[in-house]
């Protein structure tokens, strides 16, 4: 194809997107719009099924029966929704073993939240409140995204979200009912979560290179600082509700702009944990590495058995 | 990294959501065979009653459409008007029809 023909489809596709016109996989698309959505869709797999690990831990230590049900289903619930993410990001013409590769040799990044450890059972409540929190927020912004299969996999995911957050902040509801050891432990998780928590929604704009680009193609709705605002005006009267105090002296209500001020949050951490060095970064690699090669000879082992099945109808056949 | 294994192949799931409903698109999987890919549908796709009837096909069986020859595919369909009912003039007095 020369130059001017590709600028052209170029054009038409940007305005197949301005016109809220949905990309399918077999659409022609920019090469960079494919790999930006490679990108982000398997970064986005990948938070998924490492965000089952921190969890995954309290299980056999839930504190009632009640409790580990619910665990358990969200922690299924996230290997779902990163099963949905990684065939969303197939459709792209990536095969599975690569994306697990770019993910075991640290090509391919997770949210740097699951790098914090879960240390007490309040981190249970934490996590489900502010990571899932702020997760749906993230989310339902992208469930109008342009790329048709990362669009319906998020309108999935979110209609199961919801759950997750509010058995999260009814975990700390419980624990500030409690003790005092109790609403401290509730207090703790929440001093160590908020921060990160507001991490997550990445660099500031001014900070961002791929925000421009990424608003066009509407596989950004709204800015980092957008959403990270609209979090935090959501979030704090519900932990002021609950009896706990958000971790930030600077934190005040601004009437002019009907949202909270906040403080400054501390961005080399941010950078220190998405280079790699957070508190969990190996742990969780080693983890997930281990649970892929533990699992090889079963994969193996299926599939050796479906061959075998089709064999044997082929013979009989004949 | 060892050398790239044999991957499961990819299946497409249909899920009837109630009886009188069709089949819908609802997604994909790995799965070595089609019993194990019906299994994994209904743990990956039903786990909140969402179906009462799975379909899955290996996606290497399905033919799709190019969008590339979307126009000779779908546009001879644009001009021909008399296919719908509004095409046709009527007297005002007929009402049902």
């Amino acid at each position: 194809m020369s130059e001017e023909q590709i600028k052209s489809l170029e054009a038409q596709f940007e305005a197949r997107i301005a016109r809220d016109e949905k990309i399918e996989p077999k659409d022609w698309m920019p090469e960079k719009y494919r790999q930006t959505h490679i990108r982000q869709m398997s970064q986005h797999a990948h938070s998924e099924i490492i965000g089952m690990l921190p969890e995954g831990n309290w299980i056999t230590r839930a504190p009632s029966l009640r409790r580990k049900v619910a665990l358990l289903a969200k922690v299924q619930d996230e290997g779902g929704h990163g099963l949905y993410l990684y065939s969303a990001t197939e459709t792209l013409g990536i095969t599975r073993d690569e994306l697990f590769e770019q993910l075991h040799t640290g090509k391919a990044k997770y949210s740097s939240i699951f790098n914090y450890p879960a240390l007490t059972w309040a981190d249970m409540g934490a996590i489900g409140w502010l990571v899932d929190g702020a997760a749906i927020i993230n989310q339902v912004a992208l469930c109008g995204t342009s790329y048709g299969p990362y669009a319906r996999a998020m309108v999935r995911i979110c209609k199961e979200e919801s759950f997750h957050q509010r058995q999260g902040y009814e975990i700390l509801v419980t624990l500030t009912k409690g003790t005092p050891e109790q609403k401290e432990m509730a207090q703790d998780a929440l001093n160590r979560f908020w921060w990160p928590s507001l991490m997550m929604f990445g660099p500031t704009d001014a900070e961002s290179p791929h925000t421009a680009q990424s608003m066009k193609w509407k596989l950004k709705r709204k800015t980092n600082d957008e959403l990270r605002q609209q979090f935090i005006d959501q979030t704090v009267p519900q932990a002021e509700l609950i009896g706990l105090k958000v971790p930030d002296p600077d934190l005040k209500w601004n009437e002019d702009k009907k949202g909270y001020d906040f403080g400054e949050i501390d961005w080399d951490e941010f950078w220190q944990v998405v280079k790699g060095h957070g508190p969990c970064n190996k742990e969780r690699m080693k983890a997930r590495i281990a649970a892929h090669e533990n699992g090889q000879w079963v994969r193996d082992a299926a599939m050796a058995h479906a061959e075998k099945q089709i064999n044997k109808k082929i013979n009989k056949a004949v | 990294m060892k050398a790239t294994k044999k991957e499961w192949p990819l299946w497409e799931v249909f899920v009837r959501s109630k009886n009188g409903l069709e089949h819908r698109h609802f997604g994909s999987l790995h799965a070595a065979d089609a019993e194990m890919a019906l299994e994994n549908a209904r743990d990956v796709y039903t786990r909140r009653n969402e179906g009462v009837s799975i379909w899955v096909v290996e996606s290497k069986n399905i033919t799709a459409s190019n969008p590339d020859h979307n126009g000779e595919m779908f546009e001879p369909a644009q001009d021909k008007v008399y296919r719908h009912p509004t095409f046709y003039d009527l007297p005002d007095e007929i009402k049902h029809m």
